[in-house]
């Protein structure tokens, strides 16, 4: 690893400060410490978000959740407030690699990271979450841009996400069995506004399924989407699967999820 | 140079460390304490594995100064002079171990899950053990250790 100088501001306005040139956010680390031990980034800096109290915790609000950027997986997954209001946001952190990842790991590192892989970015998508920075709100579906992009533009610093409350939503996840990332990652969301089906880890990005979520619209159930293909043109393909199985995974995973919300 | 200060296994230490120090090189090389064990660079062994205000993390994947002002337990903070943890018992007396290497990270990590279920069913020690790799045992006898260890601690 690199040596690089090291900040741990209190207050947001002052680690914008420090935000220039080369220099790096770290929040739980869980991304970034392994990547600069492979020396596959070199900041000359890092600018701790640990330290910064209004960055932290989970308040209920207009109905719905506000979770600031440094809460970790274990503190969502544990939350009595976010069991009660989204129980499947609990369930999705709850899912995240291992215990000591979900301690230092966060919902800010998680979804600025945007790992093709990760969970959240399918949760934010949706629920039709909004991603609140130290400029501006974002709408989750403007937010991730596909594989480890985001809408974030340099030095901006995402301080939180808000979640409307969801009637119905689930979340279902094939792991990859060595890392526990999803191979593919389902989430449905039914709410006032209609219905929602974004899935993770299948293609280069979270992506919505359209054409499940026109068909749930008229038939709420399992049965409506069974014959609903995803494409398999496009979606990843590893030693762990090829595209055509993970199309596959996504209709299971789809069904699995959308019995679990009625 | 940086100085990383903190509290580990109960004693005020601190020493001088480079920004990439991580808190496990400070933990072994600075202060000798060379139970917490190092056996991946991908984060994903669990044989670091050590409590940092009172929860388990992977000392591998946290910088030391970031460990700034923490109370730090290692393995080696567990044994009351000669006489083990129940919990580092247990592993003893139900063959949890062979060559021991990613001994120390389970025993941390297992004593996390026992502060949150002091109770855990053997699919809840499993679930738990995600991110603690064992090469050797096969993990029967750490589940078993892991649930007797509880039951110790619980009496
Ligand atoms: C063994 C292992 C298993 C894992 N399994 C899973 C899994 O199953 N599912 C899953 O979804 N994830 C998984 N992860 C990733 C984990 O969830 C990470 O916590 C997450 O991807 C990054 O969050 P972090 O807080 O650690 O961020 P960091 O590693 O600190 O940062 C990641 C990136 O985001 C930037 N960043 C951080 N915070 C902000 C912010 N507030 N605003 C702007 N930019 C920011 C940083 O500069 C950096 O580029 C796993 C990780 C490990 C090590
Ligand atoms: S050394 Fe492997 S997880 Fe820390
Ligand atoms: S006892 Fe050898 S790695 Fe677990």
């Amino acid at each position: 690893m690199h040596n690089f100088d090291y900040h741990r501001p209190t207050s947001l306005a002052d680690a914008a400060k420090r935000l220039s040139g080369e220099a790096k956010l770290v929040a739980g680390g869980m991304t970034l410490i392994p990547t600069l031990k492979q020396r596959l980034a070199q900041p000359s800096s890092l600018v701790d978000l640990g330290g910064i109290a209004e960055l932290r915790g989970i308040k209920p609000e207009g109905g719905g959740l506000t979770i600031g950027a440094m809460t970790t997986h274990a503190e969502v997954a544990h939350s009595a407030e976010v069991k009660k209001t989204i129980p499947a946001l609990a369930v999705l952190a709850e899912g995240i690699g291992d215990p000591q990842v979900r301690n230092r790991g966060t919902i800010g590192g998680s979804i600025s990271n945007n790992d093709p892989a990760a969970d959240y970015p399918a949760g934010l998508v949706a629920l039709g979450a909004t991603v609140i920075t130290d400029k501006r709100r974002i709408a989750a579906d403007d937010f991730f841009k596909g594989m480890f992009e985001t809408a974030l533009q340099d030095g901006e610093i995402v301080t939180a996400v808000s979640f409307p409350r969801p009637d119905k939503a689930a979340y279902m996840k094939f792991p990859n069995p060595a890392s526990r990332y999803a191979m593919v990652g389902v989430f449905v969301a039914r709410t006032g506004g209609g219905i929602r089906v974004a899935v993770t880890g299948a293609g280069p990005g979270v992506f919505r399924a359209t054409e499940m979520e026109k068909a749930l619209a008229g038939n709420f159930s399992a049965d409506a989407i069974k014959s609903v293909k995803i494409p398999a043109a496009g979606l990843n393909s590893d030693m762990h699967g090829s595209a055509e199985y993970r199309a596959h995974l996504v209709n299971v995973m789809a069904r699995r999820a959308v019995t679990a919300c009625s | 140079m940086p100085t990383a200060s903190m509290t580990v296994n109960g004693k005020a230490v601190s020493g001088e460390v480079e920004s990439r120090t991580l808190l496990v090189q400070f933990i072994r090389d600075k202060l000798g304490l060379t139970g917490t064990h190092v056996g991946c660079d991908t984060s994903q062994c669990g044989a670091c594995v050590v409590h940092v205000n009172g929860k388990s993390v992977k000392s591998c994947t946290l910088l030391a100064v970031q460990a700034e002002g923490a109370k730090v337990t290692t393995i080696e903070g567990l044994a009351n002079g000669g006489d083990l943890h129940p919990m580092q018992a247990a592993f003893r007396e139900n063959h949890g171990l062979q060559c021991g290497f990613c001994t120390p990270g389970m025993v941390m990590s297992a004593l996390d899950l026992v502060q949150q279920i002091p109770d855990p069913n053997e699919q809840q020690v499993r679930e738990w053990l995600e991110g603690n790799i064992c090469r050797c045992t096969g993990y029967q006898n750490i589940v078993k250790a892991i649930q007797a260890g509880a039951k110790a601690m619980r009496s």
